[in-house]
């Protein structure tokens, strides 16, 4: 990838245990923000990517030349209003943004670390993030907001650092990934170790990348972020750019083609070990178990005021997940609205022009702000 | 519907906990909120009306009473209110339950069915009466379990709860209801509002 020189980071001196045992120190930790951290520093939002996102969260992505992730939500008068927040977004670990990653270099070997980078989990992600915080001097954030696995970055925030944020926003998420989420993830995973390419991981030293498995994964992932309905609605049975099937593995459906052109942009901004490393992390989260079977124990004595949002047509973090966490908080008592915004456009809705729930959001936040 | 607010804020004690169950657009959780300093959460069925809520900063949960209440623990809140709703519910004597679980007191108000227009409106035109307080056609009514103000009486000794305070509405004035004056309250009023709680025994 070029333009990583667009990238700003912060080395991580402190050494940072991770749950699976390793100690890492001295990483790097990229980042972006945008707006302005006032006087007080207390109108900080931190923003926690998805799967496949990373810190540039709007305006233009400087390495793919591509519109932010959440460009809907976030900027100027957005639902997260960048005139009047300081939008901090890191790329987590164990990704390719520039973060401490598989495709960094082992000092030891001097070759990419491939499959011999830690295994990381949403914990560790957090844990590293955090360090952002001490960098700009914030004691507390205004909030912490994410999708998907952001969501879930979201709950483990406030779970380990209950002081460290006035109101969190998990959004289409989960405390505990489900065997579906885990087969999906793992369908992906088989995708780029079957790729002759993928070479245990150590393709990045022979130039070539696993490329078709990297594409087949993001398919197959794509395919989940979407509803039904959407999926009939937007490409039914068209062909494509022909009038009659052609009797052959061509990709004669639209849909088909849809599918293959998101395989092949996305095999150009990411990395297949960081596509095996962060759904892995993802897998791996459990909030509920952390805290033996009682998720609420997770938020005991929060003073953090939630909001949780979900959607009625996403089918791979459902209303139920989400509700269970609503569920968990008011067991204790915990100051927590919920939505489920109604919208046929799958798990994906987050990242898109969904007016109800950019509506939702910034009220949400405006409003709390002010309180 | 202020009067009624105001009547309900009387009721309530500065900072308690309370939970509106049916919150609508969230007007009386920001009364009780502006005068009595409330906790105030709100729990609503309609997406269109949470958001309404969010959009006040008022903090509201999206769901459906007769489903989502079991979630709060015991006397979680200092007072339940359950405004004008309780006629909507497949199972009002679930919902009862649950509010006097939930909270250390509820506080219950009712369209009440007794009025003197609604049985002349039965009476005369032998048709299901529509009023001010009850707009709607027998076909498309909420209120599927319509109950007079003497039906509630009759509902706390059935399934056993106290009521504290029980208070009728008649042209925006509000007086006592007892059991001497409950045939007149009951033919007169238009609202009954009740303060009741859990009975020792259950």
């Amino acid at each position: 990838m070029d333009n990583l020189n667009n990238i700003k980071t912060i080395l991580i001196e402190k050494p940072l245990k991770l749950d699976c045992g390793k100690t890492i120190n001295n990483f790097p930790l990229a980042y972006e923000t945008y707006g302005t951290l006032n006087e007080k520093k207390d109108n900080a939002i931190l923003v926690c990517h998805a799967l496949t996102g990373d810190q540039f969260v709007t305006g233009i992505n400087p390495v793919t030349k591509k519109d932010g992730w959440w460009s809907y939500a976030v900027g100027p008068n957005k639902s997260i209003d960048t005139n009047k927040y300081f939008v901090i977004c890191a790329n987590v670990i164990g990704g390719c943004m520039g973060s401490f990653g598989p495709s960094h270099i082992n000092p030891e070997t001097q070759k990419i670390y491939g499959t011999d980078f830690p295994i990381i989990t949403i914990n560790d992600i957090v844990n590293a993030q955090v360090n952002l915080l001490d960098y700009f001097g914030i004691k507390k954030l205004f909030s912490v907001v994410g999708g998907s696995m952001g969501g879930m970055q979201v709950l483990q925030f406030v779970s380990n650092f209950p002081e460290k944020a006035k109101t969190a926003v998990p959004i289409a998420c989960t405390s505990s990934h489900s065997a579906q989420n885990i087969a999906f993830n793992e369908l992906g995973r088989q995708a780029i170790t079957a790729d002759h390419n993928w070479s245990d991981g150590k393709y990045s030293s022979n130039k070539t990348v696993p490329e078709k498995g990297l594409a087949v994964a993001r398919m197959a992932a794509h395919i989940t972020y979407l509803s039904k309905k959407g999926l009939q609605e937007k490409f039914g049975r068209k062909l494509q750019e022909r009038d009659a099937l052609k009797f052959g593995f061509d990709a004669d459906f639209q849909i088909e083609s849809y599918l293959r052109y998101q395989g092949s942009v996305f095999v150009d901004r990411f990395d297949a070990n960081s596509y095996l490393y962060i759904t892995r992390a993802m897998d791996y989260f459990d909030l509920v178990k952390q805290f033996d079977g009682n998720l609420s124990d997770a938020f005991k004595n929060s003073k953090v005021k939630f909001f949780v949002i979900s959607f009625t047509s996403d089918w791979l973090y459902p209303t139920q997940e989400n509700k269970d966490i609503v569920i968990a908080l008011n067991a204790i008592g915990a100051d927590v609205g919920f939505v489920e915004i109604d919208t046929d456009k799958g798990h994906d809705s987050f990242l898109l022009n969904v007016p109800n729930f950019l509506k939702t959001l910034k009220n949400f936040l405006d409003k709390s702000y002010i309180e | 519907m202020k009067t009624e607010y105001k009547i309900i804020s009387d009721i309530i004690d500065k900072s308690s906990r309370v939970l509106d169950v049916g919150c609508d657009d969230g007007a009386l959780m920001e009364y009780l909120k502006q005068n009595k300093g409330v906790d105030i959460r709100g729990i609503e069925i309609s997406k269109e009306k949470v958001q309404t809520c969010i959009s006040k900063g008022l903090t509201v949960l999206e769901g459906n009473a007769e489903l989502d209440l079991k979630q709060f623990p015991n006397k979680s809140f200092d007072y339940v209110v359950l405004g004008q709703t309780l006629q909507a519910f497949v199972n009002p004597e679930i919902v009862i339950k649950e509010l006097l679980r939930v909270g250390k007191k509820a506080i219950v108000t009712i369209p009440n069915f007794g009025h003197w227009k609604v049985r002349l409106n039965l009476l005369i035109k032998g048709t299901m009466p529509v009023t001010k307080t009850l707009p709607n056609e027998w076909y498309n009514t909420p209120n599927i379990h319509m109950c007079t103000i003497k039906d509630f009486f009759k509902f706390s000794e059935t399934i056993n709860f106290k009521i504290f305070k029980s208070l009728a509405l008649i042209n925006n004035n509000v007086s006592n209801i007892n059991s001497s004056n409950l045939f007149t309250k009951n033919l007169f009023s238009e609202l009954g509002i009740f303060l009741i709680e859990k009975s020792d025994e259950n």
